[in-house]
């Protein structure tokens, strides 16, 4: 807790002529109407987020709502208007050139939209590419990189061109790529977008898949709440550059901070999202259980055991009874009806 | 609008006609009025610009590079040393080329000159290009480099052609790697860029010959001056080209560079100039193409080459001998054309497979090259091409346009007589009565309603450039001549493209015609046509049209071709014919591109009459010409310059004119 890989203090990203009026002493001040008359636009601003080691953070928002500014700014591609991007608490924006490459070559890794490849590398010559900026040996380099191909599951497609690829695959090697330097912190903007719905749950899978095994720091950006909630620890909602909540999936949904919020998590796959824990009703004593579940097991898991049971299952944190769930209250959550227990 | 209210009585007539077409007809009225004004109703220096108002921009040049070559010095040496020290310098790579294609490497003087190493073999190079032809474009291109070489050993113009290529080599390779890392700096730092877009707009609507001259009193006459020159004229293009594709390459690709830690100098060399290969091997193929063009006008100045032997035997009137040397250049323009643009498709698609077969056919052709280099080296009488198997067809040429004379002689002399009596002579009459004071404020009004003030002060000024130096009357006679040759271009070129644009099979014709009609250096046009023509305006304007209708076609073809296929179905839905479709849709949206081919036309048919100063025009590219004979080089300057604004009056104002009607109708420029 006390040393958090990467934290915003306060940042802004702000374009137009007139920017500079509205930042004293790299602090931002505005209100959105002084904004608009000014002709500026806030792409970011009030941003404070602090990220774990080892936590998958999510950052969600529409198309245009400023995500992409923000990870740029959080990987010190521009720098903010305003505020201050730590990085295991150095300020990325202070320090010199050098320490900045440093850093990048060898604890930062990012997955790009559209990919990103560089069209006369071949597939090898694209994943060792960060490590020949680095000056690695040719064989060194290229073992390397056929290690991460492998990892990608593209074994054997090496000495393609990235045009002879399809879109998913194209996206495989841009994750291969950036894994090849063994980075600690791991970006992804909107890396699935440009797929089609199948590949891109397959995609999703594979991210899962490595996080499993390599446990990253991942900063992973979205438009698709459905995308954020399959991999997210934590997500953060934004709208007009500005974050409207950050939570886990199950808090946005139970406890949204804002209207938007609300909206935007109102379709949510619910079933998908809240655990036991959320929808349970006080124990009693007197019960007869039909089993038990787990206080975190998500509802989608258990929701058949319940549904064929007649009577309720109890809910146990670390061996102890805390709760229980019936059949009624999992229908709830399935066809979506406010329960009597959960507005109270 | 005042005009439409001041008379009520015809409301309906003059609401109709939108004020700025309203404007524009009293223009043409009171310009006609003002042609036949009789000569005294206006102030003489209306008309003729006293002598005493002149601004000595010529003499002030002169009397510069007088001071400059003689008097100025950076301390330890002259500039005189110092430009003799770059000539030098550049001599280095050329006379290294031409020792590899030409000439051999020599040692000693005169008669004891011992070759130490001959220049390539014929045969040993046709094996190489089939090789290199071969691994770039496959069969077909191999094919095409081994007949084009066979034809210049055939036809006896083995040598000269190899001493073109030496150069055009040499000044491609400064002309490409020049523009390249002058497009690098530009796209760093924008202010640089907008000190050099100006000055590659005068150098690219500059006449050759205007440059020249500086040259040569720069770096003496030969060669290298001739090789500076023609990098100079090569090299805005190639600026443009990698200042577009640089940006054009992905933003996410220079983040890519940032986050893996790049330095700069990574960002640029390892990806931005890689990823944007193909684009920039297409702006090699046109400084390739333009460094033969200029080097065949830069013979004149000590260059040598085929440029040489057509502008000897167009000055003995050697009829065939031109024509064989003409077609020469033809050859080598169009296997350059084949070879770089070969080579800019094979960088944009390596694929994989085929090319190691093709790496295979390329090592063993340099080998098989290199070996019979080294066999010519032990036993020299071999590499000469044998007299007795050279053909001419000198006397052939010669005999064919002989007859042509003595059959048709009076019908080409009808011709020439009937567009010189009725179009040609009353189009300049007209031009030089036109008084100065009018015709710039014509073109500032033009300026104005177009783009503004800035662009009205901007063409002003060019325009009156010309008057102030005392050059309006053969400003105008330059003036003429473009517009009858860019009128009759559009009426060619613009029917031509409307009608292969909807035919694909014409246009696949026309497009091989309009290609090799761009590939020509051109000099070559002049050949034929002053042997039918004899020289005068009638043969430049020939010559002029044939350079410059290419584009009229190509835009055209475009433009038409283009328009988006829902507004033709839109049309075809609501009972359009065909030919309504094409006037009411395909047209009025393809204008703006046709217009921007219609500038390509204009800036082509400058560039060629600046050329046909050598069949005797009598207009600014005679005043650069004579200029350079008489190393006069302000006079040359300034003329030269004249010619560039007229360029870049036109190009600013058509351009504008196209912004407007692309933004009017919504389409992206
Ligand atoms: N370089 C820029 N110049 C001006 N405005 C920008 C720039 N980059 C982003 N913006 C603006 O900032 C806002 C957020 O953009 P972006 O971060 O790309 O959103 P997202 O990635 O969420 O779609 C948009 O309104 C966009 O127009
Ligand atoms: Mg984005």
């Amino acid at each position: 807790m006390a040393h958090p890989i990467l934290a915003a203090r306060g940042v802004a990203k702000l374009y137009g002529a007139n920017a500079a009026r509205f930042v004293r002493d790299g602090r931002f001040s505005g209100t959105s109407e002084e904004l608009a008359q000014a002709g500026v636009t806030a792409a970011v601003r009030d941003v404070d987020i602090t990220i774990e080691r080892g936590e998958t953070f999510v950052i969600m928002g529409l198309s245009g709502s400023g995500k992409s500014t923000l990870v740029r700014c959080l990987a010190a591609l521009t720098p903010p208007s305003a505020g201050e991007i730590l990085f295991e608490d150095k300020d990325l924006n202070r320090m010199a050139e050098g320490d900045l490459i440093q850093i990048r070559r060898h604890q930062m890794g990012m997955v790009f939209q559209h990919f990103a490849l560089l069209p006369h590398l071949t597939v090898l010559g694209n994943v060792a590419f960060p490590l020949d900026v680095q000056g690695m040996k040719k064989p060194e380099r290229e073992a390397k990189a056929l290690e991460m191909i492998k990892l990608v599951g593209l074994s054997g497609r090496e000495s393609r061109f990235p045009r002879e690829l399809s879109g998913g695959q194209q996206q495989r090697v841009g994750i291969a790529r950036s894994l090849a330097v063994g980075p600690d912190l791991w970006f992804l903007d909107e890396p699935f977008s440009a797929l089609d719905p199948l590949i891109r749950r397959e995609m999703q899978d594979e991210v899962l898949r490595l996080q499993d095994m390599l446990k990253k720091t991942i900063v992973f950006i979205t438009h698709d709440f459905d995308e954020a909630v399959r991999i997210a620890d934590r997500i953060a909602i934004m709208k007009d550059g500005r974050i409207e909540q950050i939570g886990s999936a199950e808090e946005l949904v139970l406890r949204p901070a804002t209207d938007y919020v609300r909206a935007f998590t109102r379709d949510a796959p619910r079933a998908k999202i809240l655990t036991a824990r959320s929808i349970m009703s006080p124990p009693d004593p007197a019960a007869d259980y039909a089993g038990v579940v787990g206080a975190s097991a998500r509802i989608a898991a258990f929701a058949r055991k319940i549904e064929e049971a007649e009577k309720p299952f109890a809910v146990v944190d670390e061996g102890e009874v805390v709760g229980k769930v019936d059949r009624r209250a999992v229908i709830d959550v399935l066809i979506g009806r406010e329960s009597a227990d959960q507005a109270a | 609008m005042s005009l439409a209210e001041a008379r009520p009585a015809s409301p309906a007539v003059f609401s109709r006609i939108a004020p700025g077409r309203l404007m524009w007809i009293a223009v043409l009225i009171a310009t006609i009025v003002l042609v036949m004004l009789p000569a005294n109703a206006l102030p003489a220096w209306a008309w003729k610009y006293p002598l005493a108002w002149q601004v000595p921009f010529g003499s002030w040049i002169s009397a510069f590079m007088k001071w400059l070559m003689e008097s100025a010095s950076f301390g330890f040496f002259t500039v005189h040393d110092f430009t003799r020290a770059i000539a030098w310098t550049l001599d280095l790579p050329l006379q290294f080329a031409k020792s590899v294609f030409a000439t051999g490497f020599i040692q000693g003087q005169g008669s004891d000159a011992v070759v130490i190493l001959p220049a390539i073999p014929w045969f040993a190079m046709i094996v190489l290009s089939v090789a290199a032809g071969y691994a770039v474009g496959g069969l077909a291109l191999g094919l095409q480099m081994g007949f084009g070489l066979a034809y210049l050993a055939v036809f006896g113009q083995w040598d000269s052609a190899m001493v073109t290529l030496a150069s055009v080599l040499v000044a491609s390779l400064f002309g490409a790697a020049g523009g390249l890392l002058v497009g690098l700096a530009c796209v760093r730092w924008r202010w640089l860029e907008r000190i050099v877009s100006p000055l590659l707009d005068v150098a690219q609507t500059m006449p050759v010959f205007a440059y020249l001259l500086p040259m040569l009193i720069l770096f003496g006459f030969g060669p290298v001056s001739a090789m500076v020159a023609t990098v100079i004229y090569a090299l805005p293009p190639m600026v443009r080209v990698t200042i577009v594709a640089i940006r054009a390459v992905p933003e996410e690709i220079r983040s890519l560079g940032l986050m893996t830690g790049c330095t700069r100098r990574q960002i640029t060399w390892k990806m931005l100039v890689p990823s944007a290969l193909p684009a920039l091997m297409v702006g090699v193929n046109q400084v390739i193409m333009l460094s033969l063009n200029v080097v065949i006008i830069a013979s004149m100045i000590g260059a040598g080459g085929l440029g040489w032997d057509v502008l000897t035997a167009l000055r003995s009137l050697n009829i065939g001998k031109g024509l064989e040397a003409g077609l020469a250049i033809t050859v080598l323009a169009v296997l350059l054309d084949r070879f770089a643009q070969a080579l800019a498709v094979r960088s944009g698609a390596a694929v994989q497979g085929q090319s190691t077969g093709r790496r295979n056919i390329l090592i063993g052709g340099l080998g098989l090259g290199l070996a019979l280099w080294a066999a010519a080296a032990i036993s020299q009488p071999l590499a000469v091409y044998p007299e007795a198997w050279k053909l001419s067809t000198g006397a052939f040429f010669s005999d064919i346009v002989s007859w042509i004379n003595v059959n048709f002689f009076s019908t080409l002399e009808a011709i020439r007589t009937g567009v010189l009596l009725n179009v040609l002579i009353p189009v300049k009459r007209f031009m030089l009565a036109l008084p100065w004071p009018w015709v710039v404020a014509v073109i500032a009004l033009a300026g104005y309603r177009l783009g503004g003030w800035r662009l009205a002060l901007t063409v002003g000024l060019m325009a009156l450039f010309p008057v102030v130096v005392g050059l309006w009357p053969t400003t105008m006679i330059t003036v003429y001549l473009t517009v009858v040759s860019v009128v009759l271009s559009a009426l060619i070129g613009i029917p031509i493209g409307i009608a292969s644009a909807q035919r694909p099979k014409l246009w696949r014709v026309v497009e091989a015609v309009v290609d090799t009609l761009q590939t020509l250096p051109s000099f070559v046009y002049l050949i034929p046509i002053v042997m039918l023509f004899r020289v005068g305006d009638f043969t430049a304007l020939i010559a002029i049209v044939l350079y410059a209708v290419a584009p009229a076609i190509r835009y055209t073809a475009h433009g038409v071709a283009r328009v988006s296929p829902h507004l033709v179905e839109a049309g075809a839905m609501n009972g359009c014919t065909r030919g309504q479709i094409l006037k009411r849709i395909r047209l009025p949206l393809a204008l703006p591109e046709i217009l921007l081919g219609v500038n390509q036309t204009i800036m082509l048919a400058l560039s060629m009459l600046v050329i046909t100063a050598l069949v005797g025009t009598r207009d600014l590219g005679q005043e650069t010409y004579s200029a350079l004979a008489k190393a006069d080089v302000g006079r040359g300057l300034v003329a030269g310059l004249c010619v560039a604004f007229i360029g870049m009056v036109a190009d600013r104002l058509i351009s504008a004119a196209a912004g407007r009607m692309r933004a009017r109708m919504g389409v992206e420029a």
